[in-house]
């Protein structure tokens, strides 16, 4: 086995981001992404599949910083392992989606603001079972506590005679607004960490400044069209052996902008109310309806594919200790999506307060884990993104040569 | 993990009197049996395949380690006339004919080579076409984005593509199947014996399951015994699979076919002394010895570190070590040399002075410092660039390094341990344009031989890089069409790629 980089070798720059001691000694998840990287960087057959191989070739040795950098740019879509000349069984064991993995979530945790809820992520599924509870519960006793009972004469979808709509935009705002908080304080130490200009000269800092504009247009590309899921040959990536499928590509094409629709017909919804003065319940036909609706269409089928591509996938690139917060944000997801439909279809009936109060719980599962559970990779991924498409702009110091 | 994927059936015919071997459902004797699981015999496979023949396709190596040396190659060596997809200007036959010209040093097969030369500027399509998938060169080997195209993810890729294709076109393929043995008739194929008695009968037959590199035996009693009474072979390693023991080549040779070249010659380069014995494939290369300087066991210098680009240099150096006591040497850097070549796989022994090093690595730190102060106080002075033939050279030292000398005298000293390192080797089975096995210069009406196994018609020695690709994809798909023709199937296409490539 290839020793792992020179642990002893200084690594300049703040000693401590966050939570994050950079200047510690490798955790075992660390130092196994360095392995792994040194044999890869010596190797390079993957480099056409991703961003993470030319990542690496710009350097000759990993520390902390630079194994959380790659563990958030890999999008564990397989490829590399199948083409490994090195994979399981050679005594090399090389495995770089199931390396990446492992410290992926780690990041998560340890950039997480609170830095205490970061623990939240060792026990994801538990997280996402207490929360979805504990939603439920709120929702359902605060029913009976505002209005006696949870099955009600129709009230032809008036949700507000349930809970008063400034009830529901605060307690929602609140939550709301702590997740984005506490998801941008997780990113930004993460940023500080792996910033590409982090020890740089000014000649880096000022390439690094020019690149800004073109580097937010191709993370927002490679985002958006989820380059990387595609394999680099644009016949997608591995799900359970070494055939290529764009599924997973689509079907989370589908989750991100059906969650995007959502996110819309809520939007859409607040400005109806505080600046037209429309009140809900809106009609099928109107803006929020619409976009609801095809957002939840899509957070129907997205999650079920993802959801069926996840239990299929080959064990072997998986961290399986990341089963429950995958499954289990997939599993909410799916859930907000189909008590939003049922909540649409039976608003007109006499248990519109029972499902308004699922939904609801449902949903405020949801925002409440969105800090703590899987959706913190869209967040981590597209700051490692970011930084990809800055750094590659920036001049590479190494010289290879002729070979 | 797939295991043996034998069907129930198929075992119980192992257990049969051969005497019914023929009587078998269809499926157990094909139209044609490829022999070898590589490049050349995927290749085959397909091919017949596409002709209509039914294949049969047995690997010796589980699922796993399937795909022989073509699992740890990276391109195709590929003659141009003009800027193709990933390739860039033009590559005419003429160069490339002179280039493995230089590098055999005349001892090829013109004709031969001519064809798998013309044919490997046509049958990228063809590849394609089975899933294989082109991507521009590697960073760090930009000098072969004239010459080469790469395979995106390597040779793997390529071997998992067309497994997956030959399945697809209902190929089938058996794991974990070694053969032994094959029975002849007057140099007809009648049928291959496996390692487990297994008699497998079929109307053709390809060969394409690699030399001998992997038979450490064999390369023992090849390279014999030199002068200092060392078993040279003993101190090789092998670059590529562990699986190509060479046994139907020495069957093939022993039952009288007609073989070609020197079972010492070998693609042969320096790698890292720690790389495993087996499957170090790529990463094990040490790319810094034109940086530095190379001292042997008696930490004395044997050869012009600057002779010419690494690339061009690193087959003749597997043979330099291999030649010196203990088949080991050293190559010494200093921190001037570092993030100039590929970063090497494992760590450098690291130390702040030279006599220092030399005790680390176990040499005799007075000779190791009377060689580097001779050498340091040979550079003359120059402009110092690793891309291109510098004018830093050594002036009054023996041997002279040639280009990029400059003194070694920045620490930390740096120096990584070299070994011969073993690809494949050229011992192989004398062919025609055909494919063909041939017997006392008859060429068999069908058993047909690829990839490793003739590549010594057309590399009797030395190597450029991708070549064996270029000539394991030629002789694979000609093979396979024309075991697919003397069972009674003709290829509906490529008739007119061939006598594009033969030079009708």
């Amino acid at each position: 086995m290839p020793p792992v980089t020179d642990m002893a070798a200084p690594i300049a720059g703040g000693a401590c981001e966050g939570g994050v001691n950079l200047v510690a000694a490798l955790s075992a998840d660390e130092q196994e992404i360095a392995r792994v990287m040194q044999i890869c960087n010596a190797c390079r057959y993957c480099e056409g599949f991703c961003a993470v191989f030319p990542a690496m070739t710009r350097r000759l040795e990993f520390n902390k910083a630079d194994t959380h950098y790659l563990a958030n740019l890999c999008h564990n879509c397989g490829s590399c392992l199948y083409a490994c000349q090195y994979a399981p069984p050679h005594e090399f064991a090389v495995n770089v989606p199931q390396a990446m993995a492992r410290l992926r979530v780690r990041t998560y945790q340890d950039y997480a603001w609170p830095r205490a809820f970061g623990r939240l992520y060792e026990r994801a599924g538990l997280t996402v079972a207490f929360a979805l509870s504990g939603g439920l519960a709120l929702f359902m006793i605060l029913a009976i506590a505002m209005n006696g009972r949870l099955i009600h004469e129709p009230l032809a979808g008036n949700f507000y005679a349930i809970f008063p709509h400034n009830f529901l935009a605060s307690l929602f705002g609140v939550v709301f607004l702590f997740a984005v908080l506490a998801l941008a304080i997780g990113v930004v130490r993460f940023w500080r960490a792996v910033s590409p200009t982090k020890d740089a000269n000014a000649a880096d800092i000022a390439a690094a400044a020019k690149a800004r504009v073109p580097a937010v247009a191709e993370a927002t590309h490679d985002i958006a069209r989820l380059t990387y899921l595609g394999g680099g040959h644009g016949e997608g990536c591995n799900e359970d052996d070494d055939a290529f499928t764009l599924w997973r590509r689509r079907f989370h094409q589908v989750t991100l902008y059906g969650f995007l629709l959502c996110f819309a017909a809520t939007s859409v919804a607040t400005l109806y109310h505080y600046l037209l003065d429309l009140h809900a319940p809106y009609a099928f036909l109107s803006a929020p309806v619409i976009l609801g609706t095809l957002g939840g269409i899509g957070l129907i089928i997205g999650p079920a594919g993802l959801l069926w591509l996840n239990l299929k996938r080959d064990a072997q690139r998986a961290d399986v200790k990341q089963n429950a917060m995958d499954r289990g944000f997939i599993m909410l997801l799916l859930l907000v999506s189909v008590t939003g439909f049922a909540l649409l279809l039976l608003r007109d009936t006499r248990v519109m307060a029972l499902w308004l109060a699922i939904h609801l719980g449902t949903v405020m599962a949801l925002f409440l884990t969105l800090p703590y559970g899987k959706f913190a990779h869209g967040i981590f991924r597209t700051a490692a993104l970011l930084k990809f498409n800055i750094e590659k702009r920036m001049p590479n110091r190494l010289g290879l040569g002729g070979e | 993990m797939h295991g043996n994927e034998r069907s129930v059936d198929e075992r119980a015919a192992t257990k049969t009197d051969t005497r019914f071997a023929s009587a078998a459902p269809t499926g157990a004797s094909p139209d044609v049996l490829v022999i070898g699981g590589g490049n050349a015999a995927l290749c085959s496979a397909l091919m017949a395949r596409e002709a209509g023949a039914s294949v049969l396709l047995l690997e010796a190596a589980p699922k796993e380690w399937r795909g022989g040396n073509s699992m740890h190659v990276r391109n195709l060596r590929c003659m141009h006339d003009a800027p193709q997809d990933v390739l860039v200007e033009a590559y005419p036959e003429e160069e490339f004919w002179q280039d493995l010209l230089k590098v055999t040093g005349g001892i090829t097969n013109e004709p031969l080579a001519r064809l798998v030369i013309r044919h490997s500027s046509r049958c990228r399509p063809w590849m394609r076409k089975h899933g294989v998938h082109f991507q521009p060169p590697l960073s760090g080997a930009l000098h072969v984005a004239r010459t080469n195209a790469f395979f995106m993810g390597g040779g793997k890729a390529l071997v998992n593509a067309y497994y997956r294709s030959a399945e697809a076109l209902g190929v089938k393929v058996r794991y974990n199947t070694p053969v032994k043995s094959l029975e002849l008739e007057d140099g007809r194929f009648i049928a291959a014996i496996t390692e487990a008695g297994e008699r497998i009968t079929a109307k053709s037959c390809v060969l394409g399951c690699g030399g001998f590199e992997s038979n450490l035996e064999w390369q023992r009693e090849a390279w014999g015994q030199n002068e200092r009474g060392e078993w040279t072979a003993e101190n090789f390693l092998i670059r590529g699979t562990r699986f190509n023991q060479g046994v139907l080549l020495k069957f093939m040779i022993d039952a009288g076919a007609d073989s070609i070249g020197d079972p010492t010659q070998a693609h042969c380069v320096a790698i890292d002394a720690r790389a495993p014995l087996y499957d170090g494939g790529i990463c094990t290369r040490i790319d810094c010895v034109s940086l530095g300087v190379v001292v042997n066991r008696e930490a004395r210098r044997f050869y012009d570190e600057g002779e010419d680009f690494w690339p061009k240099r690193y087959a003749i150096w597997g043979r330099l070590v291999a030649q010196q006591p203990g088949q080991t040497a050293w190559s010494i850097i200093d921190q001037k040399a570092i993030g100039r070549f590929m970063p090497p796989v494992f760590e450098g022994t690291k130390a702040n002075t030279l006599p220092e090093l030399a005790v680390k690595i176990g040499l005799d730190p007075a000779v190791f410092m009377d060689t580097l102060n001779a050498y340091n106080a040979a550079c003359r002075p120059g402009t110092f660039d690793h891309t291109a033939l510098d004018d830093c050279r050594t002036e009054g030292v023996t041997p002279a390094k040639t280009h990029w000398a400059r003194v070694i005298d920045t620490p930390p000293f740096y120096a990584y341990p070299l070994r011969p390192g073993i690809t494949f080797t050229y011992l192989g089975m004398k062919t025609d344009a055909t494919a063909a096995v041939r017997f006392q210069d008859v060429p068999s009406s069908n058993l047909f031989a690829a990839g490793e196994m003739v590549a010594g018609n057309v590399l009797g020695k030395g190597y450029t890089a991708g070549v064996g690709m270029s000539i394991g994809t030629a002789f694979g798909r000609i093979a396979g069409v024309n075991a697919a023709a003397s069972a009674g199937h003709r290829h509906p296409t490529f008739q007119e790629e061939l006598a594009y490539a033969a030079g009708h």
